[in-house]
């Protein structure tokens, strides 16, 4: 009778609760949406604590990899990868961050994205097809053999006017040889969503789309993953791993973040556990996802 | 009120085959009057039935007060509540009897929303010899009549009358989870997720609230009550629990708002055991004082607890009901079993300790001798009269021939309702739709 405590299907579950309790006989049970809210919590701060412990360990590997490799991947697009990259709002090219530079390289790279997206993100229009709430402007990387390409997503939240980079593992659909894919949530606000291959995922056909709509959240976009640059990529990824999980995957990032962590209780209550120090970038999106606006409560009290 | 429409038997008399459960007939409370000769049971259809001890007859001495259906009336009828657009449950949450102050019984029976007072009456006398009217009612024909006659009252057949006295409507906004009378006779609480309120027995359109824990923002809500008790003699104190273990014992005659508690009673959490539903299985279901007065008993989903007035830190107490179920709780989460509610009761002389379980499960603790026992409420398992048999559930290792595996527990069998008689070794156990009472012939005196 064992079930996957997966946390994403902890997830789904959690919020396929709270969605039926809203039709349920005698009206919303404060109390047991007050309990499925903390699993809730609890299942996405260890899904995020892993997120984030994969995205710094990759980053340790890239820079591993770096050092013991010379630079003679060469990259097509030279647009950030070198120092002193120019801060021009128009140039959008593509990031290479994988291999073609040294550790330090990076560095800037990562540093100065924040300031060319911040500066190229018009403030108050997002993305056509992106998650609700945020704009997105990502910087796809081109292939490269074998090397796990990461990518740059800044993020804009409408609400807050924070902006936030954080490094996206995430393979090209060129580079997909490799045996450990990751895959890289696009429809995902700030912290994107990976989950190990061949994970299980409950399908969740299209609820949490109802509640969306029906939501006091403010405005809520659509729900479909990612822009233009990334649909192709993914769908090739996900259909070799999660064919069904795709719609699904999306569906739960945009609840995570509209949700949020309502209860101030739940969020001073950070995660105890802080196995790695994430990367800056990393902890910048961490804290505000964590401390994201509570529709929770709002939500449930609403119904 | 028709006694012959109840179709619920008890395990004394030969049961019916019921293939399937109508949700109505589920039961959802069960308590024993402040003598044991009255058991009102509530259910999902907003129905009491009221069982009443059979006087101990020298003519059938096997029959030793069995329980025979006495009353059955609708309390509560499902409502609307139009303004927000929500359907209101009949399900009768709570029955609490006052105290018998003459010859009528009265009891607290309460829905999410409305407590209602009713008052058991007896009639097993009625008028006969009327003037004017004759024996069917009609009136005679005066000329018939040639002498004056006193009426006398001549025995019938008993007639339980119930009506409502008092309806205690529109003092909660959320869902009463527990009412509890004060040992004053004239005042009781009842509790929803939020707040308490305080009512008098006899005013209707007025209550106080001596407690609300209703944060100012909704969104920074970390708890919410779960259970209430008025404190067995002293009329000034109470408790009650919340959803994350904790209990608050608050004096009513610090403050007329009582959320400052005079004492907490939380025990920290064992960190070894935190998983994704640590803070459910730490939320209080059920929280009752001991007969003394002294104790107090809480429930959470594993555990059953003893905690003395007199210390706050941790329960004196712990005993474990079902930890086989700790690795499967994801499970448990995934089916909503885990947000089951069970309830606990305190044997007459604080000794023995009931609570249910899953399978038709239930578990007694003897405090004093610290052994346990595990029994269950089944058809099959228990011919009247015959003795219960003690279960077992086993966890791996070694299995013995009648033992239960943990992966063959049915739970949908679950016993959330327990009753334990005032003075004597009787338990009434509610099954779905069943109601069990169990005597225990052999030590009928407490020890």
């Amino acid at each position: 009778m064992e079930c996957a405590l997966d946390a994403q299907s902890l997830i789904s579950i959690s919020l396929r609760k709270i969605h039926s309790s809203r039709t349920q006989r005698g009206g919303i049970k404060l109390h047991k949406n007050l309990l499925v809210s903390y699993v809730l919590r609890n299942a996405r701060q260890l899904y995020l604590s892993e997120r984030y412990a994969e995205l710094y360990r990759r980053q340790q590997q890239q820079q591993q990899q770096q050092q013991q490799q010379p630079p003679h991947h060469q990259h097509q697009h030279l647009a950030y990868a070198a120092p002193g990259m120019p801060a021009s709002a128009a140039d959008f090219g593509p990031l290479q961050l994988g291999g073609g530079g040294d550790a330090e390289a990076r560095e800037p790279a990562a540093r100065a994205a924040p300031q060319a997206a911040a500066a190229a993100s018009p403030p108050a229009s997002p993305a056509p097809a992106s998650s609700p709430g945020f704009y997105r402007g990502a910087y796809p990387a081109p292939s490269d053999f074998g090397v796990h390409c990461s990518s740059q997503t800044t993020v804009l939240d409408l609400d807050t006017h924070v902006v936030t980079t954080v490094e996206n593992g995430y393979l090209h659909q060129d580079c997909c040889a490799s045996a450990h894919c990751l895959c890289c949530g696009q429809g995902a606000p700030g912290p994107g969503l990976a989950s190990a291959a061949g994970c299980k995922r409950k399908y969740y056909p299209g609820q949490e789309e109802d509640d969306d709509d029906e939501e006091d959240a403010g405005d809520l976009g659509a729900e479909p993953p990612g822009g233009a640059p990334f649909a192709p990529c993914k769908r090739a990824r996900f259909e070799d791993f999660c064919p069904d999980s795709s719609p699904d995957a999306s569906n739960i990032s945009n609840l995570i973040s509209i949700f949020g962590s309502g209860f101030s209780g739940l969020v001073s209550r950070q995660p105890d556990s802080s196995e790695q120090p994430p990367p800056l970038n990393g902890q910048l999106c961490a804290k505000q996802a964590l401390a994201s606006l509570g529709a929770w409560t709002r939500a449930i009290v609403a119904f | 009120m028709g006694e012959d429409t109840d179709t619920r038997k008890i395990n004394h008399s030969f049961l019916r085959d019921h293939s399937y459960v109508t949700e109505a007939d589920i039961i959802s409370t069960v308590e024993f009057n402040h003598t044991g000769e009255l058991l009102a049971t509530g259910d999902k259809g907003g129905r009491v039935v009221i069982f009443q001890r059979e006087p101990e007859s020298k003519n059938a001495p096997h029959s030793q007060g069995e329980y025979d259906v006495y009353s059955t009336f609708q309390s509560h009828e499902p409502e609307f509540d139009y303004l927000k657009s929500l359907e209101i449950e009949e399900k009768i949450n709570k029955i609490k009897w006052l105290p018998q102050q003459n010859a009528a019984h009265s009891l607290l029976s309460t829905n999410d929303k409305t407590i209602k007072l009713w008052k058991i009456t007896e009639r097993d006398k009625r008028p006969e010899g009327y003037n004017l009217k004759d024996e069917e009612g009609k009136l005679k024909d005066l000329s018939t009549v040639t002498s004056l006659q006193v009426p006398v009252l001549k025995p019938m057949d008993l007639m339980v009358e119930v009506s409502p006295r008092r309806v205690f409507a529109n003092g909660h906004t959320y869902h009463i989870n527990s009412i509890s009378v004060n040992s004053d006779c004239e005042t009781y609480m009842s509790a929803d997720d939020l707040r308490i309120n305080l009512w008098h027995l006899a005013i209707t359109d007025r209550s106080f609230n001596i407690v609300d824990i209703k944060p100012a923002n909704m969104e920074d809500l970390t708890e919410v009550i779960t259970a209430s008790e008025f404190h067995p003699h002293h009329c000034n104190l109470f408790v009650y629990s919340s959803s994350k273990g904790s209990l608050r014992l608050c004096d009513m005659r610090a403050a007329a708002l009582c959320d400052k508690h005079s004492k907490l009673f939380e025990e920290p959490e064992d960190p070894s055991n935190r998983s994704f539903f640590s803070e459910i299985i730490s939320s209080v279901s059920d929280v009752k004082f001991s007969h003394s007065g002294r104790y107090m008993l809480t429930r959470d989903y594993l555990t059953v607890k003893v905690w003395d007035l007199n210390m706050e830190a941790r329960p004196v107490e712990t005993y474990q009901v079902h930890d086989y179920l700790r690795s499967k709780l994801c499970s448990l989460y995934e089916n909503d079993c885990i947000f089951d509610k069970f309830e606990c009761a305190w044997n007459g002389s604080d000794s023995v300790i009931m609570t249910g379980a899953y399978n038709n499960f239930f578990r007694m603790f003897d405090r004093n001798t610290k052994r346990d026992v595990t029994l269950e409420a089944s058809r099959e398992s228990s011919k009247p009269r015959a003795v219960l048999k003690p279960r077992r559930v086993c966890v791996g290792g070694k299995r013995r021939r009648d033992d239960i595996s943990v992966d063959s527990l049915d739970f949908t069998k679950k016993i959330l309702h327990t009753a334990w008689h005032p003075a004597e070794n009787i338990i009434a156990i509610a099954a779905t739709n069943n109601l069990y009472i169990f005597q225990d012939k052999v030590n009928s005196e407490m020890h």
